[in-house]
């Protein structure tokens, strides 16, 4: 779902512009891809948007800005596939016994686009200038888990000190990390954007800098014509594994997903995000073998508002037979067009630690056990849920068919309660005025699966809009923390996602997929597990 | 004639700021938090988000943001955009040269084709002609402006590969040329519509039988004397359609991938951008404003019975 997004959520789709760069559409449709030549130098173009915030990289979690800037960033660590680290600009990130102290080693040699080296004070001085609130980065929260952080950060006010005492450069290419919270995943976060190095110059000017930002990714920057395009040009002194196959991509901005969708058919563009969901049902027809189908790390569920009278004290056979109510193939097949998929648990795949069956039977459609749990849970109370959504994006279609599917199974009265749009949505949600439910969605911050667990369920986090408190599920949550490696503590995550059956402070509905697809210029496009598209992969045919 | 305009001048000072308090109001009215919603689903960082506040002045009563407003408004200061403090003028310069040239385009072809249309039915009352505009504009009316933009986009871009489906550089006339076809198709239809009763009206006035037994050529009665005459209510409309051709562009613009006024408006809606929805409102009000002036005055040439003290 657009808007769901959680650390680089989508902007509104409310962004205008348009490319300098046409070419010309119709074009062969019916030749044979292999008999086309690459052309190294030919360039992708990709419908984006305007980018909320100038392109810096811890002021950037909207999609339209992130997908630019992670082509003119790399960063210490990336993930694969199946959501295990890759190393990038990192030769090695390595924790002492109890996870509290980092090292990074840097691969030596690497250099910004100007020439200037990527040392360990690039990052520790890009850190702390980013974590300091009087410059005004948006992202700046991502390095809580750093000791000092909540001295240069402090809750109200002005930075008490300029430097985070846990960030120590030992020499060129190495530094130490030292957190305040240890947690054996810390590495994860490093993909994030927001850990990206600056160069020197940007600190110095950083709204120049963003206008035309100097990264040490595989691409440069070349130009930003507002709400029109970005371009950006292969770098040859890219030392990295993910070296560009095509000369540069122009970022198309659209306003409407809908244009760029017929920009698309037409071979103006060569892929976008995602299709319009108008289009879902058709656009497999549409693009044949160029239409794309993968899955996304990204789970939406219905949670109750345990705030509410009406689920304060439920017990919670209630709430499980709510869940099995819902025929959910069935509406992935009818309402989606088989685009979505039915989950089966609170963390979505891709994610490292992700299992199939969280849920168990409980996410599995059974309508006499539905009305049974709900008969021996005492019934809901008042017989009448409805589920919150906003009205800007098209949730109507599925809550609907959700909606039916209980009242059919049990008899309890369901209705959507649609708000205007994302924003008097989340105020609800934030205020605590949600009515009864509300739908929810995440997309995963790093593919780890206690981000879909801790950052959601854990008692009084900032992710937690439904009050959910269970002091169980904290206590294997800490337990998962204080694990001494990675894969223990995924393993230990999972025991806590099997807890989440016996108090479901979310039914989980579906998984979603990158539903988009590309045109006949290019020989293939892939996105990944975060639903952004792997630029620097494409290879584009010679004109 | 000069007293008129002063005084026409004047009105518009209580007219814009009435029109500004009201935008200013029914956005603050809106629910959502643009600020918090820079964060979108996850959660916002309240030191920052007390920064932004403080920094667009968004932390002062709402009478004090209305005045700080007006008063950077008076020295050509627009606000900042929440969202990547931005100059809201920056944006608004960016959009209204787009919008202004494809309002102008629809004009022009609302203004020329819809005034022939229209004189032709008008003299051929009752024929074939006559009857094959009614029915054109007939449907042009009823259909909704966003079936016939979707249609010519598949027809003459997907289909016929003709035209890029969507505008490639909204600066570029020959490529604006079906946007503005397709946002003029509705004036168009009015303006025929409007000139046809009007002619067919003062068809049989007095003047105009005079002038035909004077002997004239058919065709200056028809120019000089019947359409002249017969312009008045066609001006009217033509005049309050400027400000609508520009701001009420968003369907087609949004179809078309036009960078334009509608398309800022209704993202800056959707993002609750309070400075620059009053931003453009006020810059359209003024353009409204003066249209109507304009085609006031325009009144006196068309028609001298007119005068203005």
């Amino acid at each position: 779902m657009r808007g769901a997004k959680s650390a680089k959520w989508v902007a509104i789709a409310g962004v205008v512009s348009l490319a300098a760069t046409a070419c010309g559409g119709g074009g062969d449709k019916g030749s044979d891809n292999a008999n086309k030549k690459i052309d190294p130098k030919g360039i992708v173009s990709y419908a984006n948007g305007e980018p909320q915030n100038s392109l810096m990289p811890a002021n950037t979690m909207e999609a339209y800005g992130s997908v630019v800037i992670d082509s003119l960033f790399t960063g210490l660590v990336g993930y694969d596939k199946s959501g295990n680290i890759t190393y990038e600009n990192a030769e090695s990130v390595t924790p002492n016994g109890d996870n509290s102290v980092w090292t990074v080693k840097l691969k030596p040699g690497w250099t910004f686009h100007n020439g200037e080296k990527v040392t360990a004070k690039s990052y520790v001085d890009t850190w702390n200038w980013d974590a300091n609130p009087a410059n005004g980065m948006q992202n700046s929260a991502w390095y809580r888990d750093i000791e000092g952080y909540d001295k240069v950060h402090p809750e109200k006010g002005k930075a008490k000190a300029k430097t985070m005492s846990g960030l120590k450069v030992v020499d060129d290419n190495t530094f130490t990390i030292k957190l305040s919270n240890p947690i054996p995943y810390f590495a994860y976060k490093l993909a994030y954007s927001s850990f990206y190095p600056l160069p020197s110059g940007a600190l110095k000017d950083p709204k120049g800098f963003g206008e035309s930002p100097v990264g040490n990714g595989p691409y440069k920057f070349k130009s930003w014509e507002h709400k029109k395009s970005i371009q950006v040009t292969a770098w040859d002194g890219y030392k990295g594994d993910s070296k560009p196959k095509n000369g540069g991509i122009n970022f198309k901005a659209y306003t409407s997903p809908q244009a760029a969708y017929n920009d698309l058919r037409s071979d103006n563009v060569d892929s976008m995000p995602l299709v319009p969901d108008a289009e879902l049902a058709n656009y497999k027809q549409d693009f044949g073998d160029r239409a794309i189908n993968t899955d996304f790390s990204a789970l939406n569920t219905i949670n109750p508002a345990f705030y509410t009278k009406q689920w304060k004290n439920i017990d919670v056979k209630v709430i499980q037979g709510l869940s099995m109510a819902i025929d959910r193939p069935t509406i992935a097949k009818t309402t989606f067009f088989g685009n979505r998929e039915p989950a089966t648990g609170w963390v979505a795949k891709g994610v490292k630690g992700y299992q199939a069956d969280a849920c168990g039977e409980y996410c599995k459609f059974n309508p006499d056990k539905a009305k049974q749990l709900i008969k021996e849970g005492g019934g809901v109370p008042g017989n009448k849920i409805s589920i919150q959504y906003n009205a800007d994006q098209p949730h109507k279609g599925w809550v609907t068919a959700v909606c039916n599917s209980i009242t059919k199974v049990t008899g309890v009265k369901c209705v959507g309660d649609p708000t205007t749009d994302f924003q008097a949505d989340t105020e609800i949600r934030d205020q605590k005025k949600v009515k009864s439910i509300y739908r929810s969605g995440w997309v995963l911050d790093y593919p780890f699966n206690g981000n879909f667990l801790a950052d959601l369920y854990g008692t009084g986090v900032d992710g937690n809009k439904g009050d959910f408190s269970d002091p169980k599920f904290d206590g294997l949550v800490k337990k998962a923390d204080q694990a001494k490696t990675v894969d223990e503590s995924a393993k230990l995550y999972q025991d806590a996602e099997k807890e989440l059956q016996n108090t479901m402070p979310g039914i989980p509905t579906f998984y979603n997929k990158v539903n988009s697809a590309y045109s006949n210029n290019v020989k293939k496009i892939e996105f990944d597990q975060a639903g952004d598209p792997i630029l620097w992969n494409v290879e584009v045919f010679k004109k | 004639m000069g007293r008129y305009v002063a005084r026409r001048l004047l009105q518009m000072i209580p007219v814009f700021i009435g029109t500004t308090l009201l935008i200013f109001l029914m956005v603050n009215v809106l629910p959502g938090d643009p600020v918090r919603a820079l964060w979108g689903d996850k959660p916002p960082d309240p030191v920052q988000v007390a920064q932004i506040r403080h920094d667009r002045g968004l932390d002062l009563p709402l009478w004090q943001q209305y005045l700080h407003y007006m008063w950077g408004l008076l020295q050509g200061d627009f606000g900042r955009t929440i969202a990547g403090n931005r100059p809201v003028l920056d944006e608004i310069t960016r959009a209204f040269p787009v919008s202004m040239r494809l309002a102008a385009m629809a004009w022009t072809f609302e203004l020329v084709v819809g005034i022939t249309l229209g004189v032709i039915a008008g003299i051929r009352l009752g024929k074939v002609v006559d009857t094959a505009v009614t029915l054109f504009t007939l449907v042009v009316i009823s259909v909704p402006i966003f079936v016939i933009g979707l249609a010519c986009q598949l027809y003459f871009g997907n289909n016929l590969g003709w035209i890029t489906p969507t505008v490639q550089d909204s600066t570029n006339f020959s490529q604006l040329m079906v946007p503005a076809l397709v946002l003029g198709m509705v004036g168009l239809a009015y303006v025929a519509r409007l000139t046809r009763t009007s002619i067919a009206e003062n068809r049989s006035a007095d003047y105009i039988r005079t002038a035909t037994a004077k002997g004239l050529p058919r065709r200056r009665i028809i120019t000089v004397h019947l359409l002249r005459n017969s312009l008045i209510p066609v001006v009217t409309y033509l005049g309050t359609d400027i400000g609508s051709l520009m701001a009420g562009a968003v369907v087609t613009e949004g179809i078309f991938n036009v960078t334009g006024v509608g398309n800022l408006l209704f993202e800056a809606l959707a993002r609750r951008e309070g400075a620059v929805i009053v931003g453009i409102v006020t810059v359209l009000v003024l353009v409204y404003l003066l249209a109507s002036l304009l085609v006031d005055l325009l009144y006196a040439v068309l028609d001298p019975r007119i005068r203005y003290a």
